[in-house]
């Protein structure tokens, strides 16, 4: 696909995104009294970067290590005749299973809730948790089934044209979240 | 009776000139002639009808892949006006009376003359002489023998069978192919067989049995022909032959000259055919020994068989391939146009040395003023895209499917009448 | 990827994409994941000609794992046997829907012919043909040599691997001599001269006809089944001489380095091409490589199955 694009405008930068994920985990340990039966499970590749970030932070502000994993959803995916095979990216469960376990899923983008979907069932495919939440960095609406995000980093409002980029440094050297619109 | 002109056409591929055709012979050659029948012959060549000294008409037997009719009529198109029937039919051509009644067939079609080949052992088994006299003495007059499809391996019925054929004048024509090393053979034994896990169809197995045919020729004192040739060893051994005095001919195929054995690559059993296409090195040797003589004529080894052969996996599918329809097509792109070969060279590659090797009389003879009217003119400047669907084969087992080949036969004359007019059926 | 007929259809990017993804799909079955989703409503057709239930089994567990319909459709006790051909086989499995064909066939070629001759649609997996090749078992013996060699990640650069016995009438060694060198491996061909097939001096492998003399060097030793009707065929004298000139005993396998592993694609003939003792030592990783058989065929079939048709 190729889009002729205007110059990115970046919405996060480093900071915002450091802010974000801090308030996010304030916010997780809030809801959950003390996030003492929590597992964070990031969705790859982004998602699972920033479940590591939120559990590292969580842990910090608690004084206790928080399980984290990540979660493939590819072969889930509503979407999956809709384009060529995709590659299969890594699932860790932590050792703590998620049997009986809050859940928080964290992805980057929440666009049309079809990847959130997919989680959930993946998600069965390893145990019954508790309860299942969800942490996303950005919000950017237009969805087009009844899922909705527990924790936001930020709400962005946009267009279908345009394009979230979210960028993490372990995968892209730089922390930041920005929009490009195709023409 | 109906008289014919063919304007403007070059004589074996010289100057222009008209050819005019009546009471079966060629009643003129010059300008200006005139006819009830005018064949344009701007651009084309006109040259002896062809003689096929190695064709499969599949009549009696599997008249599902040809009959005599359908092949003769492939033939036609051709330009032949002569074909060998090999003697691998069901029954098999080894007694006076099926090669009698192949005779006849022919004789009925009269599209070309039809001249049965007699098996040499009975039923192609290799263990008993066919009656070959009777065969020879029979109303189809057999001159060349051969067990095709089967060689002629045991060294004392060869030598038998060389010796006998003397007493007629015959010619045994012998595939060569020493069984034990060909045991399971899929394609030409080479780097692509080895890739493509199918069983190889090594070179010496063709070569091993020529050297010894050509030795025991020598010894007995008699004429042999090798059909197919394929490799160049094979090439090498009947030039030290011919040098040596020995009274030894060689045929090569179209599909020999044309192809490669890196086309098995597809695994499309239309390639499947035996001997096998073999390496790059054999079509160039095959090439250049016909351009010099050492191989003295193109033979089709025309093969049809019917769609479920090889519709199918390669091991599955039948040895063979068409060729009638194509092979002065052939014969233009890898011999005329390279420069290996003039068009004189042709008539004599085609239709004056197997006429001559198969004792056809009144075949392979000069275009000239009382010649019997055998005449193919063939415009060598069109292109055309193969169509299986649009030969006149029974079958459709072409190799030359989708490949564009240059020349087309115009007009084709049998005994002075025309049995293909402007490209088509007369 | 539409099909898989030979190892040479796969640049070292898609044998790595393979490879990773067998790891990822192996990592699921020791997650407890019982079943995936993704080819479900697919119909896989397991079309064998040959008997070979090891083979047709890991085909089969590894499209039901991944919710495929499976079909078996073997030569005995069918159409096939009655004389049926392959095109009107072919042309029943279109019509019944198949979505994908894993076909062992005897005759070198009817996979590629299957997937070209316009029969069917669908994709084609090659499980065996003839003594052409056997592209998933390279695929498994690469990601088994991986696992040990290479920590199972990326390819196999570098590596060394001995390939040994009948390598002339080897699928196995086919598809590997290709697999293992596109993955960056140096392969050995290990085989008495008769063994050796025409041309192999252009496959890109070191040849040796003495075994002895291949072992010091090597990161695995690959063994290949030999066929007891190759004894009667001049190939080699005895079955005697064979195992004592190419069999692996444990003598030969202590001239290997510590770290190396034995391979061999079963069944195996003990006592032949590998003697007991070697086949079930602790570098022996024979049984492994059946495990892994599913995991690689899982991935093949989800990547030929898994996304849309054009690919
Ligand atoms: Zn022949």
């Amino acid at each position: 696909m190729t889009h002729d694009v205007e110059p990115a405008r970046v919405v996060l930068d480093s900071d915002d995104i450091s802010r974000a994920l801090t308030r996010l985990a304030h916010e997780v340990i809030e809801r959950t009294h003390g996030a003492d039966n929590l597992t964070i499970m990031g969705i790859p590749t982004r998602g699972a970067s920033l479940a590591v970030r939120l559990a590292d932070k969580i842990a910090a502000i608690q004084g206790s290590p928080v399980p984290c994993g990540a979660l493939d959803v590819t072969m889930y995916r509503d979407d999956l005749r809709m384009r060529p095979a995709r590659a299969l990216l890594p699932t860790t469960i932590p050792p703590e299973g998620i049997e009986g376990r809050l859940v928080v899923l964290v992805d980057d983008v929440l666009f049309s809730g079809r990847t959130i979907r997919a989680a959930l069932d993946a998600l069965s495919e390893h145990g019954r948790p508790q309860a299942v939440q969800l942490a996303v960095l950005v919000d950017r609406g237009h969805r087009e089934l009844p899922i909705r995000a527990d924790y936001v980093g930020k709400n962005l409002p946009t267009s279908n044209l345009e394009i979230v980029q979210v960028r993490l440094r372990e995968h892209d050297g730089v922390d930041e979240v920005s929009i490009e619109r195709a023409v | 009776m109906t008289t014919y002109v063919i304007k403007d056409v070059a004589i074996l591929g010289g100057a222009e000139s008209d050819i005019k055709i009546a009471d079966g012979v060629i009643a003129a050659i010059g300008s200006g002639l005139t006819g009830d029948v005018v064949v344009n012959g701007k651009g084309c060549v006109a040259l002896p009808g062809l003689v096929d000294l190695h064709t499969h008409l599949r009549e009696p037997g599997r008249e599902d892949a040809e009959t005599v009719l359908s092949g003769s009529q492939a033939a036609a198109m051709g330009g032949f006006t002569s074909v060998h029937a090999m003697a691998n039919t069901n029954p098999v051509a080894d007694t006076a009376g099926v090669v009698e009644q192949v005779w006849r067939l022919g004789q009925q079609v009269n599209l070309v003359d039809v001249r049965p080949v007699g098996a040499v052992t009975v039923g192609l088994e290799g263990t008993a002489l066919a009656e070959l006299g009777a065969m020879a003495e029979s109303a189809a007059a057999v001159r060349v023998f051969s067990d095709d499809g089967k060689c002629v391996h045991d060294s004392v019925m060869m030598r038998r069978a060389l010796e006998y054929v003397k007493a007629f004048d015959g010619v045994v024509a012998q595939h060569a192919q020493e069984p034990r090393l060909t045991e399971g053979a899929q394609m030409n034994e080479g780097v692509i067989s080895g890739k493509l896990g199918l069983t190889g169809w090594p070179a010496v197995a063709e070569e091993a049995i020529i050297a010894r045919d050509v030795l025991l020729a020598e010894h007995v004192g008699s004429r042999l022909h090798v059909c197919h040739l394929s490799t160049a060893g094979s090439v090498d051994i009947i030039r030290w032959a011919k040098a040596r005095g020995i009274n030894v001919t060689a045929e090569v195929t179209p599909h020999h000259l044309y192809f490669t054995d890196d086309v098995v690559e597809t695994y499309n059993p239309v390639f499947k055919v035996n001997p096998p296409l073999r390496t790059r090195a054999d079509v160039e040797a095959v090439r250049a020994g016909l351009a010099d003589g050492t191989i003295d004529i193109v033979a089709t080894d025309h093969a049809p068989h019917p769609a479920e052969d090889k519709d199918c996996e390669w091991a599955a599918a039948a040895f063979g391939m068409t060729g009638l329809e194509s092979a002065l097509a052939i014969v233009n792109d890898t011999m005329v146009k390279p420069g290996l070969l003039t068009w004189a060279q042709v008539a004599d590659r085609m239709s004056i040395a197997p006429a001559h090797i198969g004792r056809v009389l009144d075949q392979g003879q000069p275009l000239e003023v009382g010649s019997p009217a055998h005449i193919v003119v063939f415009n060598p400047n069109i292109d055309i895209e193969v169509d299986p669907t649009r030969t006149v084969s029974a079958s459709r087992n072409t190799p030359y499917a989708g490949y564009v080949l240059p020349g087309k036969v115009v007009a084709t004359f049998y005994r002075g009448r025309p049995t293909v007019l402007d490209g088509a059926l007369a | 990827m539409k099909h898989l007929l030979s190892a040479s259809d796969l640049s070292r990017d898609d044998a790595v994409l393979v490879l990773d993804t067998a790891k990822q799909l192996a990592a699921a079955t020791a997650q407890g994941v019982g079943k995936l989703p993704p080819l479900r409503g697919r119909t896989v057709v397991n079309l064998f000609y040959e008997d070979s239930t090891r083979t047709r089994i890991s085909f089969e567990a590894a499209a039901k794992r991944l919710s495929a319909d499976v079909i078996n459709f073997s030569a005995k006790g069918s159409s096939v046997s009655k004389g049926e051909s392959l095109k009107d086989t072919a042309l029943t499995l279109e019509a019944m829907g198949a979505d994908a064909v894993v076909i062992r066939h005897p005759s070198s070629g009817a996979p590629h012919r299957l997937a070209t001759a316009g029969w069917i649609s669908g994709g084609v997996v090659n499980a065996g043909d003839g003594t052409h090749e056997h592209p998933t078992q390279a695929l498994l013996d690469a990601y088994t040599l991986r696992a040990h060699l290479r920590n199972g990640e990326g390819d196999l650069q570098g590596a060394k691997v001995a390939i040994v016995g009948d390598v002339l009438h080897s699928r196995v060694a086919r598809s590997n001599a290709q697999l293992l060198q596109t993955l960056g491996a140096s392969v050995r061909l290990v085989a008495p001269p008769t063994l050796m097939p025409f041309g192999v001096d252009t496959w890109g492998c070191e040849v040796s006809y003495d075994l002895d003399d291949s072992l010091n060097d090597v990161d695995a030793v690959m063994m290949l089944r030999v066929q007891r009707e190759r004894m009667n065929a001049a190939y080699f004298p005895t079955a005697h001489e064979y195992s004592s000139r190419y069999g692996l005993n444990a003598t030969r396998m202590n001239k290997m380095p510590s770290h190396a592993i034995v391979m061999h694609p079963g069944p195996m003939n003990r006592g032949m091409e590998i003697s007991a003792d070697v086949a079930d030592s602790s570098r022996s990783v024979i049984v492994e490589q059946v495990a892994n058989g599913v995991s690689v065929r899982m991935a093949v079939l989800y990547l030929i199955l898994g996304g849309t048709e054009m690919s």
